[in-house]
């Protein structure tokens, strides 16, 4: 049954059409989400006994990072299910990604740097999440670089599914090394907040602001991937009676 | 080497190839029994190339099925492979080497050749003294020549050549039209492209026309 | 006709004629050598010429060279069998291509990454490194540049037959090679401050493992794919 299921949804029209349907879906409840999110982190939580207010700025910076390794792992995962069953919609979700994934990992890093701004004296300090955030950037341009240096498109799918799985293998490799390097250092780390576990106070903006980002992600990736597909398809006849008006 | 389960025989069923938008052939299907020829034919740029890489296993098909001695291609992929001679466009000769060399150290990653071996092969295409030459020194229809050595020697079934006559004078193509007719004559498969007629009897023959 | 010649011997084959050809091309092979060591000068030149303070960035600069310096040598590992077509006889061989592509990944670095790690003393002395260092330095070099070797390969197979791959090869690689020198660069200081390196040379032991074992299927995919 759950195959079925899957080659169902492999196939493009059917994706698209679905994806058109559930985009709102998503969409809403992520602005919602994250304007009421915003609206508590910002006005109601208390303030942080050791940074004041302005520890404020994780309930932009932590969901964003987080995002920022989930999109990556999207990717990875819909690369490898193309690459394997040779579906071009996993591939279409994957090419859709990295510009979101990249986005969200430069929202990370400015609103990292701008958070240890205040404790640091500085806009950069060699912080291992930081590290690991533009670690993470530099993963994302190399996989759409790869994919614009190849212009046979099912070569660049597969050539940069490839790559994306070493990635997603490498990322724990590489997190774990950068807080192994800077454990040794003893550079500042000052992404923590002063009391050991979080009062629900503080708590719940921020699950409502991760929970926001990631419907927001997945809206927009429905978005950029039928925007994908139209491309790919664009000789076929389905996407002929979409663009005609005949399709939803 | 173990007996095979059944004869020499290639078949493609269905076949679809796609490059970016377009299909470069679709629909192909074909069956080649021991002793007998495929001759691809089509004007430039129809996919005979594409055709002849996708049965090697070196372009992905979007559809259809190759089945060799009866058996799917895929499901054994290294098996077909080793009873598989290709000579491409680009003819996988290292130029610092030898043409002895060449043959020595590529076929002899599958089969256990010496150095006579390699010089035996080389004789058969009228290579003579010139195969103690780098390959950077000889033309380009002595390269061809020598490529040809290498199929010689694998000892493979199977032989899927791309234009091997090219860059050949008369003599050279009336030598590898003997070699091809000896090679279907022992029982093996061929599926060649090229331009030029095949020097073969008409039930060794098929034909099969892109674009 | 003959027997088919078993897998072992088939890589050990193909290894051997990469070293013979590589002697024919002896100039190639040694530019990737002088590449670091010219790198290896340009930090005096940047930094300060005492010994004592050098002995400080020692370590992070023959890890930098090193890694600058395999990266250049990656051009020599696929692209001339691409250019002339025994790459995808390599593929159609029936020999398994993963290995195939191993053996060429090893001949590789026993004609770039071995002459790097045994200059590397050398370069070591030079940048402050005390005598009672080059042990360790040449193990970590060692296990480096083993990892560095399969992990370049699959940057290699990926950017095959792109134009100006040079580039995009690196900003492939450097990322994914942070871990190698987070813990080589790790090993050489401690090695140089006299301390014990065990730690940090596991774990460079355990990266090396990981690549050998599952670098080759992704080089090998990585070439199949750029042979279409």
């Amino acid at each position: 049954m759950a195959w079925t299921w899957f080659h169902r949804f492999g196939s493009p029209p059917y994706f698209y059409r679905v994806a058109g349907t559930l985009t709102p879906w998503f969409a809403w409840p992520a602005g919602v989400l994250c304007v009421a999110g915003l609206v508590a982190g910002l006005a109601l939580a208390p303030p942080d006994y050791q940074q004041g207010d302005g520890f404020r700025i994780i309930y932009v910076h932590a969901p964003a990072a987080w995002l920022s390794l989930m999109v990556y792992t999207v990717m990875a995962v819909s690369a490898a299910v193309g690459l394997i069953w040779r579906m071009p919609v996993a591939h279409a979700l994957s090419a859709a990604c990295p510009v979101i994934g990249a986005s969200f990992t430069f929202v990370a890093l400015v609103t990292g740097s701008l958070w240890g701004r205040p404790m640091w004296g500085t806009f950069w300090e060699w912080d291992p999440r930081l590290t690991s955030e533009l670690l993470l950037l530099f993963l994302y341009l190399g996989y759409m670089w790869i994919r614009s240096a190849i212009e046979d498109t099912a070569r660049a799918d597969r050539a940069s599914a490839v790559l994306a799985i070493v990635g997603v293998v490498n990322v724990p490799i590489i997190h774990y090394s950068v807080l192994w390097w800077n454990s040794l250092h003893q550079a500042p780390s000052v992404m923590k907040l002063g009391r050991p576990t979080m009062p629900a106070s503080m708590l719940v903006p921020l699950l409502m602001m991760l929970l926001g980002f990631t419907l927001y992600f997945a809206a927009l990736l429905l978005v950029r991937a039928r925007g994908e597909l139209l491309r790919r398809e664009r000789s076929t006849r389905w996407v002929a009676e979409v663009i005609g008006g005949a399709g939803p | 080497m173990t007996t095979p389960s059944r004869p020499p025989h290639l078949a493609g069923h269905d076949l679809h190839l796609w490059r970016g938008d377009r299909a470069v052939f679709s629909g192909i299907g074909f069956e080649v029994a021991a002793g007998v020829c495929l001759q691809v034919t089509g004007p430039n740029g129809a996919g005979k190339t594409s055709l002849l890489r996708a049965l090697c296993g070196l372009l992905p098909l979007e559809r259809g099925r190759v089945q060799w001695r009866g058996a799917e291609v895929h499901a054994d992929l290294g098996a077909f492979h080793a009873e598989l001679a290709y000579l491409g466009h680009d003819i996988g000769l290292k130029s610092d080497l030898t043409a002895v060399e060449n043959l020595y150290y590529e076929v002899g990653l599958r089969r256990r050749v010496d150095r006579a071996a390699a010089t035996a092969a080389l004789e058969q295409v009228g290579l003579g003294p010139a195969m103690h030459q780098d390959i950077r020194h000889m033309s380009a229809g002595q390269k061809r020549r020598v490529a040809f050595a290498r199929v010689l020697l694998c000892a493979c079934p199977l032989w899927i050549l791309d234009e091997p006559t090219s860059n050949l004078d008369a003599a050279g193509q009336a030598l590898i039209g003997t070699l091809l007719a000896a090679h279907l004559r022992a029982g093996g498969v061929a599926v060649v492209a090229t331009h030029q007629a095949l020097p073969l009897p008409a039930e060794s023959l098929r034909s099969l026309v892109l674009g | 006709m003959s027997a088919r010649v078993p897998v072992l011997q088939a890589g050990l084959r193909l290894m051997s004629r990469d070293l013979r050809l590589a002697m024919r091309r002896a100039g190639d092979w040694l530019q990737p050598l002088v590449f670091f060591l010219v790198v290896t000068t340009l930090f005096p030149l940047a930094l300060n010429p005492e010994l004592s303070r050098l002995r400080d960035v020692a370590p992070g600069a023959l890890w930098v060279a090193g890694l600058l310096s395999s990266l250049l040598a990656l051009e020599l590992l696929f692209r001339e069998d691409s250019l002339d077509g025994s790459l995808e006889q390599l593929a159609i061989s029936g020999v398994p291509f993963a290995w195939l592509l191993w053996a060429k990944t090893v001949a590789h670095w026993l004609l770039t990454g071995l002459p790097l790690v045994l200059v590397a003393p050398l370069a070591a002395t030079a940048l402050g490194a005390p005598a009672a260092a080059i042990p360790g330095v040449l193990a970590a070099l060692l296990l480096g540049s083993l990892a560095l070797s399969q992990l370049g390969a699959i940057g290699a197979a990926l950017t095959l037959g792109l134009r100006r791959s040079g580039v995009l090869q690196a900003v492939i690689v450097l990322p994914l090679a942070v871990p190698v020198l987070i813990f080589g660069a790790r090993a050489t200081a401690l090695a140089i401050a006299g301390e014990p390196i065990a730690p940090p040379l596991y774990l460079l032991g355990a990266l090396v493992v990981l690549g050998v074992t599952l670098a080759p299927l992704a080089a090998a995919a990585a070439v199949r794919i750029s042979l279409e």
